[in-house]
């Protein structure tokens, strides 16, 4: 059998290259590893606005003009994990909530009234309280409104991720937050989420499980977020290669004040973030890359030119629609609508719907 | 008087020799401008963009009456997948035409040929008018015929890469031997002059979505498409001259023996 993957953590040394590293790293269709180093060190920093016409062309290239809304959806807050930065840890005081299935099936209502066909299904891990079962009644509630319904829930086994495929989910994302063991534990004390290579695992799980779409991500700040990105560039390389056909988009949460109040050990700036989605189109020029409204609209009315195809919009990180139980704060609270009027101003093209899932129930309901 | 360039696809007969994609355009109300530009009368639209919820909305509501819909399997990565996808596409009313697009590597996009071959004989035998989306391959591509093809649609170049004819050697091969059905040369042609080249080559048609819709002005690129399509026809049906290596004098080098 083969070694379980393990992804790269280079030293901080292994990020220092030269200009001509920079534009051997640029010329690359397909960058190697040591390529996407170049294109994450200090010089390529220096020469953002380089990186950033090549990012454009390969997005416009290979995305169009065309940009992906979605928006999530909290069904529970219940949780078991001591997540050193969420506001929906055990240890934060907060009203703990789970959406019944008639209010599941309401807010679904409410969301497809605003056009919008790509969902994000997000709990906390409280398997007692809003485990697989329940997660599958969502599912199988919220399947016929919704052809992209993604999930991102606490790490499933293969059987569950098949049962989530069965019910109408079409894709996962889930973060690693960080790829470094050391800083992993730090951040994931207590908890099944502290079972890092579970985590690690999970979207090879979910493939071999037939979800045709997984999104992986670090959150930013905990950690140099340079060997971070590099790390995640490696993983979805690693899925590319062994799930060819699957999907595999990208994203680079950053830290966010929440309830909690966790402040970031390593904040990352403004520009440091452009830079790090920049590199990811030019080392996965297909992937698509998600941009939350943790980032303000001046950034994210920016990145979608340069390299973002999927963006949140309408977003409320409560459960449902009760105030008080947010997980953090957002930045970009702009509607469905105005998102929609944002990208037909920059000649971009709003898109609702992406997908066209097949299955029985799937196939006789539409 | 010159007679009308016309061809046989499907059951119809067509004039238009330019099919378009829909998938990146960053406004798809000017849809209607780019086929009139394009003199088009075949369309694909990708079944994943159309809302089953709505399918009077979105892109099939900018579509011009009149023109030939050839929904997509894009995002079918078996053969089982694009037949569900192309009967769906026709319970929908999208009509009986599909463009079988089976892809199973997110690097390249390459169209998996054995899984096409399956999904044709199955779709072709359901009366769909099947054109299959394919690697230029000589063995695939009789396959394709033998499964009941209505055309063949090789790459130039991957998908959305505006590389041209970078399968012209196989693509040429397909021409030669292939004559039951038309071979429509589908992705990869970033440039007018690049359909011009598989005109000239004796392509029937060709299929142009990414060099059209990311364009600046993508009315105007449709135009250009359309002339040079036109133009490469027009070439090869006035008999392109063999290419050689060496140069050929202009006044015969023998010409004195006229004289003698």
């Amino acid at each position: 059998m083969s070694q379980p993957w393990t992804p790269p953590l280079l030293p901080d040394a292994a990020f220092e290259a030269s200009s001509q590293a920079v534009d051997r790293a640029l010329s690359r269709a397909f960058p190697r590893l040591m390529d996407v180093a170049a294109l994450l060190s200090p010089e390529a920093s220096r020469r953002l606005e380089d990186l950033a016409a090549v990012a454009a062309a390969q997005t416009l290239r290979h995305f169009g003009r065309s940009r992906l809304l979605f928006t999530p959806l909290y069904v529970a807050n219940f949780c078991q994990n001591h997540c050193r930065y969420c506001g929906y840890a055990a240890h934060v005081a907060m009203p703990r909530l789970r959406l019944s299935l008639e209010e599941v099936a309401a807010e679904g209502e409410r969301i497809a009234a605003t056009g919008l066909r790509h969902l994000l299904l997000l709990t906390g891990e409280a398997p007692q309280r809003a485990g697989v079962d329940y997660i599958l009644d969502c599912i199988r509630l919220l399947a016929p409104r919704f052809p992209g319904l993604a999930l991102e829930v606490f790490a499933l086994t293969e059987a569950d991720y098949a049962r989530a495929a069965q019910a109408g989910a079409t894709a996962l994302t889930l973060y690693q937050e960080t790829y470094v063991p050391s800083v992993y534990r730090a951040m994931h004390p207590a908890g099944p989420k502290a079972n890092y290579r579970f985590r690690l695992e999970a979207p090879a799980r979910a493939a071999a499980a037939g979800l045709p779409s997984v999104t992986l991500g670090v959150l930013l700040g905990f950690s140099p977020w340079r060997q971070d990105v590099l790390a995640l560039v490696a993983h979805a390389w690693h899925l590319l290669e062994r799930f060819p056909g699957l999907e595999v988009g990208v994203s680079l949460p950053r830290l966010r004040p929440h309830a909690g109040g966790f402040a970031a050990p390593y904040p990352v700036a403004d520009r440091d973030f452009v830079h790090a989605i920049v590199a990811l189109r030019l080392a996965l020029p297909m992937a698509g890359i998600t941009l939350s409204t943790r980032e303000a609209p001046r950034l994210r009315d920016g990145l979608v030119r340069l390299a973002a195809t999927k963006l949140s919009a309408g977003v409320r990180t409560s459960v449902g629609s009760v105030a008080g139980s947010e997980q953090f704060a957002i930045c970009d609270t702009r509607s469905v609508a105005e998102m929609a009027a944002m990208l037909r101003q920059q000649g971009l093209q709003p898109v609702f719907k992406d997908w066209q899932p097949l299955g029985e129930a799937r196939e006789q309901a539409a | 008087m010159e007679r009308e360039d016309v061809w046989e696809l499907g059951g119809r007969t067509l004039t238009s020799r330019l099919f378009l994609g829909t998938g990146k355009l960053g406004d798809e109300s000017c849809l209607p401008a780019v086929c009139a530009a394009a003199g088009a009368e075949v369309i694909t639209v990708a079944l994943r963009r159309v809302d089953l919820q709505a399918p009077d909305q979105g892109v099939l509501a900018h579509i011009p009456d009149g023109m030939i819909l050839l929904p997509n399997t894009s995002g079918a990565r078996t053969a089982d997948e694009a037949v569900r996808l192309a009967r769906l596409a026709r319970a929908m009313g999208c009509g009986h035409w599909v463009k079988i697009e089976i892809i199973r590597d997110a690097r390249y996009l390459l169209p998996d040929n054995e899984a096409t071959v399956r999904a044709t004989e199955i779709l072709a035998r359901e009366g769909f008018v099947v054109l299959p989306y394919m690697s230029p391959d000589l063995y695939a591509a009789r396959s394709l015929v033998d499964a009941g093809a209505a055309a063949v649609m090789p790459l130039g170049a991957p998908i959305g890469s505006n590389r041209g004819l970078a399968t012209r050697e196989l693509i040429a091969i397909l021409l030669e031997e292939i004559s039951a059905v038309p071979i429509i040369v589908d992705a990869g042609l970033g440039r007018p002059s690049h359909a011009a080249e598989a005109m000239e080559m004796g392509a029937a048609a060709c299929l142009v979505n990414t060099a059209i819709a990311t364009a600046e002005d993508p009315v105007a690129m449709a135009r250009a498409f359309a002339l040079g399509v036109a133009g490469g026809r027009l070439a090869y049906l006035a008999g392109m001259p063999a290419v050689r290596q060496q140069a050929s004098a202009s006044s015969p080098l023998t010409g004195f023996l006229e004289g003698l």
